[in-house]
Order: structure tokens, then C-alpha cells, then sequence
């Protein structure tokens, strides 16, 4: 358990102590907005046009929006206390799925990845569910099971397989609607349905639950081996999703694409405020979260003398330094 | 309750030995399958360079198995790798030894990093190293400017391909390496620490052992250890890659490790065991390989291995 | 609700003659049980006699090798706590199973939240609906708190609502009072009446024999797995139960009398081994002071949060303080520590040696061998350049095994084969072996079996005797009463008081914890 055995109904004083921590709670949750604000105003005074234009915002929020679906499955795991390490791969395989079944037409194009990422995060989920297996092991079997299958069905890498450009699919990829590209509006429909599945469903509530603590949510009867899977297969299926949609954007499928994505995703979400332990997180950070990882991509991108290399660098530094204050403000023990 | 402990004896468990043979049984099963069915297996020629190009993951993995058995992970293995890889040419002026130096230098600061954060900052390992694997590979890349740099370094050259008695030098660097953290983790108090770190980490600490230090010793071996495989491979290649040079080996050393029956939740190691887990992946990526199946179907192999692997782990910590 | 007549209902449980083996040892043999609705039965043994079995055989964790449990008068096999509960049957475990990070309503409708027409979770319903129900049981909490901010008491009668509104005909308690205070046990014991009159069966898992007089109609006891006793409370008396759980005479029991202190005291004299002053730390401790002599045995007292455990961590260095230092006269001689810069490390150093409360989670490290536990802590002292000597661990620990009489097949089992009272003995073996000046022993007979409780009580007084300093924690008054040549009382995080020798008795510390109580009014809820 967890529960700190003196907690203290007689103790005033700790009672004080226990009444500050929402604020604690706040500078957690509350502060990757304020350093995405912060770090949008910094951009636009330093580069001015270059950085704040509609055209680069646009650009950001395209770029965002692959992200932000990942990292909304990634949030639903991270949040029942598990982690999926196999996304970035899964992108991939999505991908070369969808060119690879686009001579078969636009709905084969949509429904063989989606069908195999939902087998993918079928198996996750047993194995973490059923068979008890840790999730950062079981992920990242996956990891490289799906991106030898994509390699296997792009020759060893050797082939790469293209849409067609006039099939119906690439329009989801590369239509434009009020200035935004398809998929941001694809991204900002299931954040929508993912914001009231987690925190108005009772699926939701067993997410939480079980993040918590999944022997007491177990001995109050919540399925939590099936809410376990039911959440691998929501990321595997979104993760697909997003590389169907990367493949009708660039019009291929590309097996090498989403290498590290899985971290990105996990950093989006970590900075959002949820937390690595479960139990605890929201989707609106995770929105905030995608949006300052490419902001400040973007930015590095824009200082004409740091090179591509220098996102990697940032991204993880940026996740320890997150991860470094929350479990300062949170003072939770490790496990 | 104790009632279920009644009538176990803690080191005779038929079934635990039998699932801690495993590893030698599905060895000896391999060897057979390819002395009966490859040709040209069972050559010098061939054994040797299994041998050799087993090293890096077996020297990795030593260092994993100490970092698992504090019940740590180390993910950023193969980016110290990378990072050792992407100094030696930068600092290659200076003659090799330094270079070599330099780079081992680097793979124990990651480590230091890594053990700081775990211990000092109370982060959870998989998220600490997490972190490293990406700013690590992303700091490599950054110091090559992403480019592969050929070397053409006599002592570099000699490290990855010259032999002494017959033996090829990494195999002699793994049995070394493997010799050290066996005495260490079996005869001294360090490893009685580690153990005990592993096992019950509040309790360690109330009996007065050094934990922190002992964590942070722990991952800045396996970050020497990791450099130390990067610039193996790197002396190997006569080349230094930064964007591949172990990539996902963390994986394999961890399968490894698990393989050879030291379990993830800690408190347990078994050296001689991982060195085993090791040979017996490359057996069976060389198996795939020399039997003209591409490398994606080795990967995929590979993921099975790993999740069978950790399954019979599962059932044998659970009891 | 079912047709019942007072007096002839049918029992809504009945366990007959089950029996259940593990690895060759029996652990249940022919045990018969029967849950009456409205009446709470205790269920009592030592540790080892097989409560948990029965519990676990009943919620169907496992399956009787021989014998079945009929409920409502049907045979019955749960497929697991459940199925179990599903069908009426809700344990409340010893440790509260909700989830701390979840707010109170969200703990007591988890799995059934109120939907509104969309099928959406309605909060406001949800909390209102968990305002009435925890009404009904006398508790006044703001529901949306994160329950984990809420005190243990209040965390239990949650779970005991919980349990309540899934329309629970039987409720299994283990141990429930463990980690409660007196106020928050009182509390208990009411829900406990009101389930009793809404005709429920409770099956009452305890330690405590003050408790089955106080609680139960019934009570069955449990000697190595099988039935001793089972009858009316009402027929029985305290004596007679501790003489059935042990299988000893009465005249034996009474001769002992309740502990296995011995009666003459330990005189304290010249400086003290141990001086801790004004160990602080906001808000859990301020300015408390202890000193311990040679051979004296110091008590602390007071009830749970009160900073008994604290002070004992902060003694030992294992949790920071704000300001304070802790001045320790042992081997290292005359040496002054700020306290501030104190770890578990630098006491043993300096002699100290602490067994904590909580034997599994800061303990014993049950993978590794009994060995291996004993000389973890003198690791230093039997390496030669860093190597270890067998030979000397040897000697050691078989010294210490033969000393404790610690019970086990081999110095290399895993610790955690043994019982709870062998894995308190090795706890004690690792810290004596160190040959501190001042032992500190946090709660050490706690959840032990009634032998190897008086095996410890009597090595306490043996060992001050010899002039070893003991600083001791306990939550049953008369072990300090007995054992304790003065007892320290805490309150709030301070010393509130302070008895000697003639003086202490259980009057005079609950007088003292209860004078002038500043806030408990206040906090109560």
C-alpha cells in the first residue's frame, strides 16, 4: 500500500502540510502551459515573423498532430501505470501497411493497419493484462517485432510502396480545412473523445483506478486485465492511425520513419503533468505538452546553426528535467 | 501467512534449476541444429567470428545484469555506445590509448548521470536512462555532426581484430570483464550491496549500507561497460557510426540477461548465466542469417525470445 | 432483505470440515465454521494456525483439498475474492485496498459511478450519493478529497462502506484494527452494532483478545490449522483464550504472567549511551528529547502518529530533521553528531542498531538467504580488502542462530520461507552482531506468534541486563508497563510526559496521553 501509515487525523500541523499540496498540484499540472506561453513569446520577440507566422503555426500544428494522437493513447497507458514503448514502430508499420494495401483501394488502404495495430496492442495488452508481463518488456518486443514486419514487407527496406496520388486516402492526409491540414482536425476530433472517455466514463475511472493501485481496483471487482488491453489497443489503434495518416500525407510508407517516437510521446506526456506511476494525469496537458516539444523543435530549427541532431538532445533533456521536478514537487517514493 | 513456505527448501527446487538450465539446453539445441543442418558451422573460422561478434552485447549485458539486480534498468547503453563511438575519432590525434581514455571516461559520466538521477533524484530507472538513450544518441550524433568517420588506427585495428594465443582479443575482454563482476557480485561486500539494494532497498538502507553509492558504482560500470563495447565495435569496423552503433542493443542485453535467469525485480544475478543469454541470441540471429532469412525475420524472432523469455522469468519469481 | 427469526436464522456461512495442504505441510485440517446473520464472530490464533487459509479458502483465493463451504445452505466454490463478493461476501483486508490518488466518492461508487442519460459519470450525483451514505455511518468528509489525504480510520470505515453498499451479506474483517487508533477502533466497533442490526454475519479476524470481548458474540480459535475452540464469548474469559491459542495450561499462562518481562528493573546511572536532543521536524516532531542509559529500557509511548516511529528515525538518522543533534557514547567513544547530517550509516557506526516496525517492506530482503540477512549490516567487519570470509560468516550467524534460537533448516534458506516471529529474530541477529551500545526496537513484537513473542521479551530484558541500552516502541501498553524502566509519552510530536519505574502503569500513560487533548475534537473528522 501506499498509503502512508501515519497519515494524521490528529495532527494539525500535517493537516496544513496535506492542505498546501494542491498547490504542489497546480505548479505540476499548470506548468507546461505557462512554459509553452513563455517559450512561444520568447520565440516570436527573438524571430519575430519567421517564428510567428500562420504559415509556421500551421506547419507546427500539422506537425503536432501525429504527435498529439500517439500521445493521447500513450496518456490513457501511462495513466492505467503502464507504458508503450512500441509506437514509434508501430507508426512505421502503419505506414507501409497503407501504401502497401493502397492497390487494393482507399478502405483496404484504412483498415489493414488499423487491423494490425489493433492485433499489435491486442497482444500488448494480454500479455501486460493477462499474462503479468512488464510493460516496458512486452512494448518493446513489439518495438522490434513491428518494425521487422515492416521491414519484411518493404524487402528488407529495399522497396519503398507508394499511394497512388488519386486515391481518395491521400486527401485525409493532405486536405485543408480553415487553414489546418486534415490531420490536425483528425487530432483535435479524438482529443475531443479522448478528454470525455477518460474523465466521464466509467472506463475512465477504472483507468485511473487501476493506475492507483491495481490490487485494490482488482478487489473491487473492476476487470482490470480487460480495461488493461481495451487501453494498449486505443494506443496501437491511434498510433495507426496516425502513420495512415502520415502515409497519405507523404504519399509512401517509409519503414524507417517513428524511429524514437515512442520517447517523444512519453515526453509529451510526462510534461503534461501525468504521472509516470500512474494514477494521475490529464489530456489537456498532454495537449500542451505535444505543443511545447514542437514549438521548441521548431525553434531549434529555426537557429540556422544547430542541426537536426540538437532536437534529440532537447527532447530528452527536457524529459529528465520534467521528470526531475515532478517527483521533487510530488516527492513520491520510486517503487 | 507462512503456512505456504512450510516444507520448501530454498536451493533445491527441481523446477527453478531446470528453467535455470534452460539457456545451456537451448544452446546445446542450437549448436546441434546447425552442426546437422549449416554448412560450414562448424568451422574455426566461423566459431571465431561468433565469438567476436558477440562481444559488444555480452560485455553490455554483464553490465546490465548488475544494474538489473539492483532491480534498475539501463536503457541508455546503446547510446553510451554511440557517444564513445562519435569521441574516438575526435580525439584519435592524440594517439589511440588517449582516445580510448577519453571515451571510457564518457561512458562513466553517462553513468554517473544515470546512477545521480536514480539514486540522488530518486527518478525511476527506466524513465532516467529513458532520457539519456534520447539525449545520448542525440549528443552523438551532435559531436559526428551525423557522420560516419573511417579510422585507420593501428592499436584500433589490432583491438577489434588481432588474437593473443588464438583468441581473439574482445572474446579475452569479455571473459575478463565477466571474471571481474562474477568475483565481485559472489565474494565481496559490493555485491552482497547490490543484492541487498535489489532485494529491499528501505531495508538495505536502515541496515546502513551505502546505497546510493553503491547505485551510482552500478550504473557508472555499466555506462563503462557500454563505452567500452562501443569502442569495440567501433575498432572492429575500422569506422565510427554514431546513428547505428547499438542501436537497440539494450534490448538484446536485456533479453540476454533475462535469458540467462537473473530476474527484472532484482535481488538475483547470474553472471555466467548472461554471458550465456548472450551466445545463445547470436546463435540464433546467426542461425537465421546463414540459413539466408533476412534480418527483419531475425528481429522478429528476437521479440519472441524476449517475451517467452521474461514469461518463464514470471513464473518462476511468482512461485 | 431475508425472513430471519431471531435466535433459529440459519447461518448465512458454514464451513465444513475443510482441509488444505501446501507442499506436503498442512496448513487447514477438518475445520468447521458458522457465520450466524447479525452476529460477529472472531476468528483467533496464532500466526500460523491458519486464519488466512480460511479466509483465502472461503473467498476462493484457493480451493479446499477436502471439505466444502456452503453459502445460504448451497455448496459453493468462489472463482476468487470477486466472484465472491459479487455473491455477498466482502473482505476488508488489514491494509485498506482503495486507491489513494481517487477521491472518496470516486473509492466508494468506483466500478458502479451514477451515469447521467448519455451515459456519461455524473459527479455531482456521485458525490451527493457518497455524502448520504457516509452520513449513515457518522462520517463527515469532503468527498472530493484524494482519499490518501484522509487518516487510516477513516480510509476503513470507506472500505467498510464500500463493502456495505455492494449489499454485502457477509463481511470478513482481517485484522482491521491493526493500524487504527482507539478513537478510530470505537468508531469501528459502532459500524460494526450496525451491521450486526441490519442482520449481516461478520466474520472478525484479530490479535487482540480485548477486541473479541468487546465486538463479538462468538469466537472460534485456530491452533495449527485446527479447531481448539469455538463457543460463545460470553463462556470464555481472556485467560482461557490465551491458554488455547498457545496449548498451554491455564495455570501455565497465569504464572507467566502477561509478557515475558521479568518483574525487577534495570538501574540507570551516570551518563547516557544515547542523548537525542530537540530533534525537530515540521510538523511531524518538535524539540524531542531522549536519552537512554547502559542497561536501561526506555519506552515510548503514544498513540499511532504521534511521532513514535518518527523519533525512532530520527534517532537512527534513516529520516532528515530540520534541527536537533544526537550525541552517542558507544564503541567510536564520546562521539557528537549533528543530527542533521546523521544517516542509518553513521549510527551503526556509532553504535546504534534499529529493527524497524515494518518487518517485510524495511526489514528482511526475503531473496536472500538467513545468512546473508544476518551479516548484512557487519559487512564491513567480515571483508578483508573487500572480499568476504565464509568462514567468518559462519561463525557469526551460527552463533547467532544458536543464541536466538532462530528456527530453520539452513543458514542458506531465503529468509522469507521463515515465520514472522524466525524473520524478527534474524532482524535482531543482523543489529546484535553489531554489538551496539543502544538497540532501538520499533513495534518488535508486533503481528508475531505468542512464542516467539516471549522469546523476544525475554532477550530484551537479558540483553539490558547486560548492559545494552533499549529503546522501546510499542503500541500494547503493558509490554512497556513491564518491560520499560521509564516511558516516554508523545503527543503530537512532543513529549508529553515521562514515568518511572513504580509509576508506570496503563492508567497513568493513557492519563497522560489523554490530558488536555488540544485538538482532537478538531481533527476528528
Amino acid at each position: 500500500m501506499t498509503v502512508v501509515a501515519d497519515t494524521p487525523t490528529g495532527n494539525p500541523a500535517a493537516l496544513r502540510r496535506l492542505r498546501s499540496e494542491p498547490l504542489a498540484l497546480w505548479a505540476r499540472r499548470g506548468s507546461a502551459p505557462l512554459v509553452l506561453v513563455l517559450v512561444l513569446v520568447a520565440g516570436s520577440a527573438v524571430f519575430g515573423g519567421r517564428f510567428a507566422s500562420a504559415l509556421n503555426f500551421g506547419n507546427i500544428a500539422l506537425d503536432s498532430s501525429y504527435l498529439l494522437l500517439i500521445a493521447i493513447g500513450m496518456t490513457f497507458v501511462i495513466v492505467s501505470g503502464g507504458i508503450d514503448l512500441s509506437v514509434g514502430s508501430l507508426l512505421a508499420l502503419s505506414g507501409v501497411l497503407t501504401a502497401y494495401a493502397s492497390r487494393w483501394g482507399s478502405l483496404p488502404a484504412l483498415l489493414v493497419p488499423l487491423g494490425v495495430c489493433a492485433l499489435f496492442g491486442l497482444a500488448n495488452g494480454l500479455l501486460v493484462g493477462r499474462a503479468r508481463i512488464a510493460p516496458f518488456i512486452v512494448t518493446l518486443a513489439a518495438l522490434l517485432f513491428a518494425r521487422g514486419l515492416a521491414f519484411a514487407v518493404s524487402a528488407e527496406g529495399n522497396q519503398v510502396h507508394i499511394i497512388p496520388p488519386e486515391l481518395a486516402l491521400t486527401r485525409i492526409g493532405q486536405a485543408r480545412f480553415l487553414g489546418l491540414g486534415a490531420p490536425v482536425w483528425f487530432a483535435l476530433t479524438v482529443f475531443a473523445i479522448g478528454l470525455v472517455v477518460l474523465n466521464r466514463s466509467r472506463f475512465g475511472q477504472a483507468v485511473f483506478a487501476i493506475g492507483g493501485s491495481e490490487e485494490a481496483a482488482e478487489l473491487m471487482g473492476l476487470p482490470v486485465r480487460r480495461v488493461k488491453t481495451v487501453v494498449y489497443v486505443l494506443s496501437a489503434v491511434l498510433t495507426g492511425f496516425a502513420g495512415v495518416l502520415v502515409a497519405a500525407q507523404t504519399q509512401s510508407g517509409l519503414p524507417t520513419i517513428g524511429e524514437g517516437r515512442e520517447l517523444e510521446a512519453i515526453a509529451a506526456v510526462v510534461i503534461g503533468g501525468t504521472l509516470l506511476s500512474g494514477g494521475a494525469g490529464s489530456l489537456f496537458g498532454t495537449l500542451a505538452g505535444v505543443l511545447l516539444l514542437k514549438v521548441i523543435q521548431n525553434l531549434i530549427n529555426q537557429v540556422g546553426t544547430l542541426t537536426a541532431y540538437y532536437q534529440q538532445l532537447v527532447s530528452g533533456a527536457f524529459l529528465i528535467v520534467v521528470v526531475l521536478i515532478q517527483s521533487r514537487l510530488a516527492r513520491r517514493s520510486p517503487r | 501467512m507462512t503456512v505456504q513456505a512450510v516444507g520448501r527448501r530454498g536451493r533445491t527446487n527441481p523446477r527453478e534449476q531446470l528453467q535455470a538450465a534452460g539457456v545451456y539446453l537451448a544452446i546445446a539445441a542450437l549448436l546441434l541444429f546447425n552442426l546437422a543442418f549449416t554448412p560450414h558451422f562448424a568451422t574455426v573460422t566461423n566459431l571465431r567470428l561468433q565469438l567476436i561478434q558477440v562481444a559488444p552485447v555480452a560485455i553490455v549485458a554483464v553490465g546490465m545484469a548488475l544494474v538489473i539486480a539492483t532491480e534498475g534498468i539501463d536503457l541508455s547503453v546503446g547510446s553510451t555506445m554511440a557517444i564513445a563511438a562519435a569521441l574516438i575519432p575526435l580525439y584519435i590525434g592524440y594517439g589511440a590509448w588517449p582516445a580510448i581514455a577519453v571515451a571510457l571516461l564518457a561512458g562513466v559520466a553517462v553513468g554517473l548521470v544515470n546512477g545521480g538521477l536514480v539514486a540522488f533524484a530518486g527518478m525511476q530507472p527506466i524513465i532516467a536512462t529513458l532520457g539519456l538513450l534520447v539525449a545520448g544518441r542525440g549528443l552523438a550524433l551532435v559531436l559526428a555532426d551525423g557522420r560516419l568517420v573511417e579510422l585507420f588506427d593501428p592499436t584500433l585495428g589490432a583491438l577489434g581484430n588481432s588474437a593473443v594465443l588464438g583468441l581473439p582479443v574482445s572474446l579475452l575482454i569479455v571473459v575478463g570483464v565477466a571474471a571481474v563482476a562474477g568475483i565481485a557480485m559472489r565474494r565481496t561486500a559490493f555485491g552482497r550491496r547490490v543484492l541487498a539494494i535489489g532485494g529491499n532497498r528501505a531495508a538495505a538502507n536502515l541496515a546502513g549500507l551505502p546505497v546510493k553509492r553503491t547505485l551510482v558504482t552500478v550504473y557508472a560500470f555499466s555506462g563503462l561497460l557500454a563505452a567500452s563495447a562501443g569502442i569495440l565495435s567501433t575498432a572492429r569496423q575500422s569506422a565510427s557510426d554514431p546513428s547505428f552503433v547499438g542501436l537497440l542493443i539494450e534490448l538484446s542485453a536485456i533479453t540476454a540477461v533475462v535469458v540467462g535467469g537473473t530476474p527484472l525485480s532484482g535481488g538475483r544475478v547470474r553472471i555466467l548465466g548472461t554471458l550465456m543469454g548472450a551466445l545463445l541470441m547470436q546463435l540464433i540471429t546467426a542461425t537465421i542469417i546463414q540459413h539466408n532469412l533476412p534480418d527483419s525475420t531475425a528481429r522478429m524472432v528476437q521479440a519472441a525470445i524476449i517475451v517467452a523469455a521474461v514469461y518463464i522469468q514470471r513464473g518462476r519469481s511468482r512461485m | 432483505m431475508r425472513t430471519s427469526e431471531a435466535g433459529t436464522t440459519a447461518p448465512a456461512l458454514r464451513v465444513r470440515a475443510v482441509s488444505k495442504r501446501f507442499a506436503g505441510a498442512r496448513a487447514l485440517d477438518g475445520v468447521s465454521l458458522d457465520l450466524n446473520p447479525g452476529e460477529a464472530h472472531a476468528l483467533v490464533g496464532e500466526n500460523g494456525a491458519g486464519k488466512s487459509t480460511l479466509i483465502k479458502l472461503i473467498t476462493g483465493v484457493h480451493r479446499p483439498d477436502e471439505g466444502q463451504v456452503y453459502y445460504d445452505g448451497e455448496p459453493v466454490q468462489f472463482a476468487g475474492p470477486r466472484d465472491a463478493q459479487a455473491a455477498g461476501i466482502s473482505t476488508i483486508y488489514q491494509e485498506v485496498s482503495l486507491v489513494p490518488l481517487r477521491s472518496v466518492a470516486g473509492n466508494l461508487f468506483l466500478g458502479r459511478e451514477p451515469t447521467n442519460r448519455l451515459g456519461l459519470v455524473s459527479f455531482r450525483r456521485m458525490n451527493r450519493q457518497a455524502r448520504d451514505v457516509l452520513q449513515r455511518y457518522g462520517i463527515t468528509v469532503d468527498v472530493r478529497r484524494p482519499l490518501g489525504e484522509l487518516g487510516l480510520g477513516v480510509q476503513q470505515m470507506i472500505a467498510v462502506a464500500r463493502a456495505l453498499s455492494t449489499d454485502a451479506r457477509v463481511v470478513i474483517m482481517d485484522e482491521p484494527t491493526s493500524s487504527l487508533e482507539p478513537r478510530e477502533v470505537d468508531r469501528l466497533v459502532a459500524v460494526i452494532e450496525l451491521l450486526r442490526r441490519q442482520q449481516i454475519a461478520v466474520l472478525y479476524v484479530t490479535h487482540k483478545l480485548d477486541e473479541v470481548f468487546r465486538v463479538c458474540q462468538r469466537v472460534t480459535v485456530l491452533r495449527d490449522g485446527q479447531v481448539v475452540h469455538s463457543g460463545s464469548v460470553a463462556d470464555t474469559n481472556r485467560l482461557r483464550l490465551v491458554a488455547m491459542m498457545l496449548g498451554r495450561a491455564v495455570a501455565d499462562v497465569r504464572e507467566h504472567g502477561a509478557t515475558s518481562f521479568s518483574e525487577e528493573h534495570h538501574a540507570a546511572s551516570g551518563e547516557p549511551v544515547l542523548r537525542a536532543e530537540g530533534l525537530t521536524r515540521r510538523p511531524l516532531l518538535s524539540r524531542v528529547s531522549v536519552d537512554v542509559h547502559a542497561g536501561e529500557v526506555v519506552g515510548l509511548a503514544g498513540l499511532l502518529g504521534s511521532g513514535r516511529t518518527e523519533t525512532a528515525k530520527a534517532v537512527f538518522g534513516a529520516e532528515p530533521v530540520d534541527s536537533g543533534s544526537v550525541h552517542v557514547r558507544g564503541h567510536a567513544g564520546g562521539a557528537a553528531k549533528r543530527a542533521r547530517r546523521w544517516s542509518p550509516a553513521a549510527a551503526i557506526r556509532h553504535g546504534l542498531g534499529m529493527v524497524p516496525e515494518d518487518r517485510a517492506a524495511e526489514g528482511v530482503i526475503g531473496e536472500l538467504s538467513v545468512r546473508d540477512n544476518i551479516v548484512l549490516a557487519a559487512l564491513p567487519r567480515l571483508t578483508r580488502a573487500g572480499f568476504l570470509s565464509d568462514r567468518r560468516q559462519d561463525r557469526l550467524v551460527d552463533t547467532f542462530v544458536k543464541r536466538l534460537q532462530i528456527k530453520l533448516s539452513s543458514p542458506h534458506q531465503k529468509v522469507r520461507e521463515l515465520s514472522g516471529g524466525n524473520q524478527q529474530k534474524v532482524l535482531l541477529a543482523r543489529m546484535l552482531c553489531l554489538h551496539p551500545a543502544v538497540l532501538i526496537l520499533d513495534e518488535p513484537t508486533r503481528g508475531i506468534d505468542v512464542g516467539a513473542k516471549a522469546e523476544i521479551q525475554a532477550l530484551i530484558d537479558e540483553l539490558a541486563a547486560q548492559g545494552l541500552g533499549v529503546l522501546l516502541i510499542s503500541s500494547e501498553l503493558e509490554e512497556l508497563v513491564e518491560g520499560a524502566d521509564r516511558v516516554l509519552v508523545l503527543r503530537d510530536g512532543a513529549v508529553v510526559g515521562t514515568l518511572r519505574g513504580a509509576d508506570i502503569d496503563e492508567d497513568r500513560i493513557m492519563h497522560t496521553i489523554a490530558a488536555a487533548p488540544p485538538d482532537a475534537a478538531a481533527s476528528g473528522e
